[in-house]
């Protein structure tokens, strides 16, 4: 398909579009549609239907609004309406209302600072989009930076802006992106291969799912934009299985891809050859971890091996790989298209865009957000997020899943960049943050997430397969109140063996939940081992005893 | 083509070629390191982390059986800390499985038994989890004993790379990881095992052994590895 052919479709669905008066997105991504926001299309159409309104009035899946908690989500436009928590009765009075006044006891209230305060760049179409539609994609802008970059750029100069933006990898560890591509782009070899790692497993954690249910053109784009600039010729997308959706989207996308010749041999007329595979995961949170995804995508047993070499170099089946995640891929395209010094404007001095985190845990406003990098967490928890429900107090926000740490309420004026995370002993991750207020128990958190880490390791390192184990045994006689001081040194013995010695990046960060409780919330670990009481309440310890150790005060210990 | 490079280990100054890894160095030139996953005609996986070296200027530490050398290195293998944490991961080994090197068929030749002798473990801290694993007793020569396992996958490895059976691999993840026989089928109806006892002769520990050898009677054969390996890169030179 030529450019020509590629203006036409997206003038014909502008036109379309415009025909028009109104279009009525609902929300079908994976939370709204657990809230039935299918049962509220079907009505919807039914109801236009009924009404002779086929050609006044257009409907349509749409994407994420964030507001997860508040679903289903259904928005007209271009009036910019958005009404929440709609049921299939609603339909009626939603198009009653369409050429007048807004049904005001569903309408959201897009002026509040959930809405607001958040900058989308990633999810720059704000869901006001068919996640199953290139038409809507392209008429959108979509695909012009995979136009610009293939036929007016060379792979040097798309280096060059990725370089520029600043562009940090949003998997987590933050490496530079531009840096990664450039290795890759210089490493030898006629077969080079991009993956794309959608194993988000985190838990609390579901940007990338969003991103891949929403805008998977943009994630093919992305990644094609890559491989352009790196020379490879061959893409994975790594998703894991738990994701159908996601999985289905992204399928049809790939095909309506192909037909468009987006994808394939020669694409848009150029000599740019490049095919898309999906891989399935099969539920191993590790496969997360690029080294075990490369196993894992040969047909291996998923499980990490020392590095280097690095992927850049010695990646799949050998040949030098491009792995990032879901979210980077997200930004090539603004990148691209807007160019890198309108990017690296945004966010902080080391941390250049925007980051999108799921909130969760003890919200008012549980979904997904996107803001610029340095906004502070008291930003993100009150103003976004709406604060701490019951007028209960916020105790701590849980960063980067279970490899990063709980940040503790006294530094709620943070900015969130990687570096001052790092600072506070927690880590960026994926975007997951829980929130977590004074019904939360810090040591049951940490063992929470040592179970995790435990059941999750691959098994290949002594360090990681046995430590997290013996770990977790110690975490859980703290909470059952039968551990003593004793048990706390060798907690803190085998963090430290376990961060230093394990093989992978995931055995290495597995102590940070314990470490940062520890040190943050050590009293409360006191409390259940000296005093067998749960300063939350969480834990059930039955009956209280005398301590074991009674010579060692708490004020010793602590000092 | 590889070049030479000099290195300094543990202060001393050294040379190797830049393909071989800082345990071949090492071991070239007289320092000996604790390994328990490596074994000398398998290739290295990096797991034990007994190994693990520190290099100046590298804030991690390094597993020697799979970094290689480079000019200029400033290789530490002996610190206090280093050693630390060998003796805490053999102490993890020994709460993992049920060791009783009294009753053990090899007792007196086990790498695991040396490992402890070599880095002063007289006692273990932690608690010992005291697995139930089985044991597999229907193959017509051999046994294995999942109890004295350490995971360190060299028979999984001597069957796929060595004899090309690949009967061996690992099943679960994490503290429910076990090696398993085809299929998790019993050994003795594994279609695959050829029955050459190479398994057997690599293990580390008493988990594969031969029928009728009792207390501390089973030595192992190691030697014949690096032979093999040595003759057939000659065949296929």
């Amino acid at each position: 398909m030529s450019l020509e052919e590629l203006h036409h479709i997206v003038e014909e669905e502008r036109k379309a579009q415009a025909a028009f008066q109104h279009r009525i997105f609902v929300c079908s991504g994976t939370a709204c549609q657990s809230a039935h926001s299918d049962t509220v299309q079907t009505a919807l159409q039914a109801e236009i239907k009924a009404r002779g309104l086929e050609h006044h009035c257009d409907i349509t899946g749409g994407g994420c609004r964030g507001l997860c908690a508040a679903g289903p989500m259904v928005s007209v436009e271009p009036q910019g309406i958005l009404y929440e928590g709609v049921a299939p009765d609603d339909a009626a009075a939603i198009l009653d209302s369409l050429d007048g006044e807004p049904v005001a006891r569903l309408q959201a209230d897009t002026d509040a600072p959930f809405y607001a305060r958040q900058v989308k760049v990633v999810l720059e179409h704000s869901g006001k989009l068919n996640p199953e539609s290139l038409e809507g994609y392209l008429a959108a802008g979509g695909y012009t930076a995979l136009m610009k970059a293939v036929t007016e750029m060379t792979p040097a100069q798309v280096l060059d802006e990725v370089m520029r933006s600043g562009l940090r990898g949003r998997g987590g560890a933050g490496y530079r992106t531009g840096l990664k591509w450039s290795t890759v782009a210089k490493a030898h070899g006629a077969l080079k291969y991009v993956v794309c790692n959608g194993d988000e497993g985190d838990p609390g954690a579901f940007m990338d799912r969003s991103v891949m249910e929403d805008y998977p053109h943009r994630v093919i784009e992305g990644m094609t934009i890559a491989a352009y600039a790196v020379g490879a010729s061959e893409g994975f997308l790594y998703v894991r299985a738990e994701y159908p959706l996601a999985v289905k989207r992204l399928q049809l996308a790939i095909r309506q891809a192909q037909r468009h010749n987006l994808l394939g041999s020669n694409i848009l007329g150029t000599s740019f050859s490049f095919t898309i595979q999906i891989r399935l995961g099969a539920g191993a949170f590790v496969c997360g971890e690029e080294t075990a995804l490369i196993a894992s995508i040969e047909g291996k047993r998923g499980q990490p091996r020392p590095r280097p070499p690095y992927p850049a170099e010695a990646g799949l089946w050998g040949k030098p790989t491009l792995i990032n995640n879901v979210e980077s891929y997200g930004n090539i395209v603004p990148i691209i298209r807007e160019g890198a010094d309108w990017y690296a404007s945004i966010g902080t001095e080391k941390s250049h865009g925007t980051k999108v985190f799921a909130l969760s845990g003890r919200i008012v406003n549980t979904g997904l957000i996107e803001v610029p990098m340095g906004m502070t967490l008291r930003e993100i928890v009150y103003d976004i997020g709406g604060g701490i429900p019951d007028g209960k107090e916020l105790k701590a926000i849980q960063t980067g899943g279970p490899s990063g740490g709980c940040i503790p309420a006294q530094y709620l004026d943070m900015p969130v960049d990687y570096e001052s995370l790092l600072k506070l002993g927690s880590f960026m991750g994926s975007g997951g943050m829980i929130i977590m207020d004074e019904t939360s128990c810090m040591v049951d958190v940490a063992q929470y997430f040592m179970e995790f880490c435990m059941s999750e390791s691959c098994g290949k390192c002594i360090p990681c397969r046995v430590g997290t184990a013996q770990m977790y045994d110690l975490l859980k006689k703290i909470t059952s109140g039968t551990a003593t001081l004793n048990d706390l040194a060798q907690l803190e013995e085998l963090c430290d063996l376990v961060k230093n010695t394990s093989l992978c990046g995931l055995g290495q960060a597995a102590p940070n939940p314990v470490l940062s409780t520890l040190r943050y919330f050590r009293e409360e670990y006191l409390a259940h081992i000296v005093e067998k009481r749960c300063p939350a309440g969480v834990c059930k310890i039955h009956g209280a005893q005398s301590p074991e150790h009674p010579s060692h005060t708490e004020q010793e210990v602590l000092s | 083509m590889s070049r030479v490079v000099t290195l300094k280990i543990n202060n001393q100054d050294v040379s190797g070629r830049d393909d071989e890894s800082v345990l071949q160095v090492a071991r070239d030139n007289g320092v000996d390191l604790p390994t328990l996953c490596h074994l000398d005609g398998l290739h290295d996986i990096g797991a034990c982390r007994l190994c693990l070296v520190e290099v100046e200027g590298v804030p991690k530490l390094l597993p020697a059986c799979t970094t290689l050398v480079a000019e200029g290195m400033h290789i530490r293998t002996d610190s206090e800390r280093l050693n630390r944490y060998r003796r805490q991961i053999v102490e993890l080994l020994f709460v993992e499985g049920n060791h009783i090197c009294s009753v053990c068929v090899s007792n007196g030749h086990c790498d695991l038994q040396g490992l402890a002798v070599e880095l002063g473990i007289v006692h273990v801290d932690y608690n010992y989890r005291y697995p139930k694993r089985p044991v597999d007793a229907s193959h017509s020569r051999f046994i294995f004993d999942g109890n004295r396992c350490v995971l360190c996958t060299r028979c999984v490895r001597v069957c796929d790379e060595i004899e090309g059976a690949h009967t061996w691999d690992v099943r679960g993840r994490g503290i429910k990881s076990e090696v398993i026989t085809d299929l998790d089928q019993p050994w003795g109806e594994s279609p695959t095992c050829t029955t050459c006892g190479k398994c057997v002769q690599v293990c580390p520990t008493g988990a594969l052994f031969e029928k009728g050898k009792s207390v501390a009677e089973m030595h192992k054969r190691r030697e014949f590895l690096p032979y093999l390996t040595t003759m057939r890169e000659k065949t296929t030179k």
